[in-house]
């Protein structure tokens, strides 16, 4: 089958015994899993537990020690190119350059991605994260919503099959991540886009995921939707089961 | 090698030199003045013995040689701490950027600085001193890129070091070409050099192009066997340090360095 066309059933993400290991410290330890067409999966761990490295594997800057990556029937390993103009990703904890305004970081990464249409995308994405006012407002003055949002922007203007989104809303007060919320459901419904998703935030994990990969010590030890998970612990909420989990060490 | 990703890059940067001052300095403002320094010592040299005269003179265009190669090195290097300083290696390399393509965009980032470099030197020193770096001729094209090459050896080598061993290297981006300068004999001829330091020397391209332009300058020769020395000398370089820069961003890979380099 040719690379990049895939049977409706396929998964997007075949994530299949992947392991990393840092000399004697094994930070995930033979995890698989899938994320289907449009779908959202929620990674949940405590810190440590291997959610920022299987992050970085997907997202090709740190090599697996075992294991396989599969996006979009290709291995990332050999296609690397191929996958990384089809996925993006948005982290609270990046930045983009501060000397450059908003719309020139967008415009670097449109070129990056190789997009045709750079400056219909800046205006939509432009309009759709409210961000007219900051358009031309240099990196370096951003608030961290405002930052956020920028991130963001930048991951959905290239329009991927996927996004990878660490602690979207993490450090934003709840108006603005509210509102960052109500955009990514939205975008994910009128895209079809798959997201792997990480918050502590327990109520957002289970607003924002159809199902849930807990890990723990760079092993999966839960996952299925929040109900189930919830009821696999006998605990009453997802945040109950995060603590126990957290603190059986 | 996506043309359009190196050229993104360059964009990145020269949105980057549009508006920040301080980085103009860095352009303008250092080779001026190296340039009024060396051009005064060259005038009194001048003035004190005229059978120094031919060498005196040569002083002005060592130095605008010498900064052709400091600025090529700089342009790499510098570039790359760019993207670390901005916390941007993570969004560049998590993109479908390749690590060559990124190579290629500082490389290329080299050749603006030295372009811009180069121009105001040799203007200025025709301007203030009445010195012509062009009467070289042609002979002038190879030499120079014979520099810009041996100044992106030293860039992709402090880089590949800061890559490896993060932020705490970052001093060599300024440092380590001065370790290359001795051995470069940009003011004196390799003959003043100990004995035992001429076969290090003239395993430095940088060496041959300095002996090369004291031999137009002086005896009004071209010295085709010290320009076909550089560019095989800077021909096996390049090849290695590209190797070596290969090696070290799929380690930092393996390591888990690349998007930590910052931090």
């Amino acid at each position: 089958m040719p690379s990049g066309l895939l049977p409706m059933s396929s998964p997007i993400v075949d994530v299949q015994k992947l392991t990393k290991r840092f000399g004697d410290f094994t930070a995930v330890d033979q995890i698989s899993f899938e994320i289907q067409p449009g779908e959202t999966v929620g990674l949940l761990g405590p810190n440590g537990a291997g959610k920022t490295t299987t992050f970085q594997m997907l997202l090709g800057v740190v090599t697996p020690t075992e294991g396989s990556i599969q996006m979009f029937g290709m291995d990332l390993m050999k296609h690397r190119e191929a996958i990384l103009r089809q996925v993006n990703f948005s982290s609270t904890y990046i930045s983009m350059p501060y000397a450059l305004s908003v719309e020139e970081n967008l415009r670097v990464t449109g070129k990056l991605y190789g997009l045709s249409d750079i400056t219909r995308r800046i205006n939509d994405v432009v309009k759709n994260l409210e961000m007219e006012d900051i358009r031309h407002k240099l990196t370096r003055k951003l608030s961290s919503g405002q930052m956020t949002r920028l991130t963001l922007a930048k991951a959905v203007m290239t329009e991927p099959k996927i996004l990878f989104l660490d602690e979207p809303t993490a450090s934003l007060d709840p108006d603005i991540a509210h509102k960052i919320k109500a955009f990514l459901k939205e975008y994910r419904n009128a895209s079809g886009l798959s997201m792997l998703y990480t918050s502590h935030n327990m109520r957002e994990m289970e607003e924002m995921s159809d199902r849930i990969i807990f890990l723990q010590r760079g092993k999966i030890v839960a996952q299925g939707t929040a109900s189930e998970v919830v009821n696999q612990y006998g605990e009453d909420d997802l945040e109950q089961v995060f603590l126990k989990i957290a603190r059986d060490r | 090698m996506n043309i359009g990703r190196i050229t993104a890059l360059i964009a990145r940067h020269l949105y980057l030199y549009r508006r920040s001052f301080p980085r103009l300095l860095e352009i303008f403002y250092w080779p001026l003045l190296d340039l009024v320094v060396w051009g005064f010592i060259t005038m009194y040299l001048a003035q004190e013995g005229n059978e120094m005269h031919g060498a005196v003179t040569f002083f002005l265009g060592a130095l605008i040689f010498w900064d052709i190669l400091f600025r090529a090195q700089q342009g790499v290097t510098i570039s790359f701490l760019e993207e670390i300083w901005s916390r941007n290696l993570m969004n560049l390399f998590a993109s479908p950027l390749t690590a060559g393509e990124f190579l290629a965009a500082t490389m290329a980032m080299s050749v603006f600085k030295v372009a811009a470099v180069s121009i105001i030197m040799a203007f200025s020193a025709l301007f203030f001193y009445s010195y012509n770096v062009f009467i070289m001729g042609l002979t002038l094209i190879p030499f120079v890129l014979n520099l810009i090459a041996a100044g992106w050896i030293i860039g992709i080598l402090t880089m590949s070091v800061i890559m490896r061993f993060g932020q705490q290297a970052e001093v060599l981006a300024w440092g380590l070409v001065f370790l290359f300068q001795p051995i470069s004999c940009v003011f004196y001829p390799v003959s003043v050099l100990p004995t035992w330091l001429h076969p290090v020397a003239l395993g430095n391209p940088a060496a041959h192009v300095f002996e090369g332009m004291r031999g137009v300058l002086l005896n009004h020769n071209v010295p085709w066997e010290h320009l076909g020395w550089a560019t095989g000398l800077n021909a096996i370089y390049l090849l290695i340090i590209i190797t070596i820069y290969q090696y070290t961003f799929s380690v930092c890979k393996e390591r888990g360095m690349l998007v930590r380099v910052g931090e």
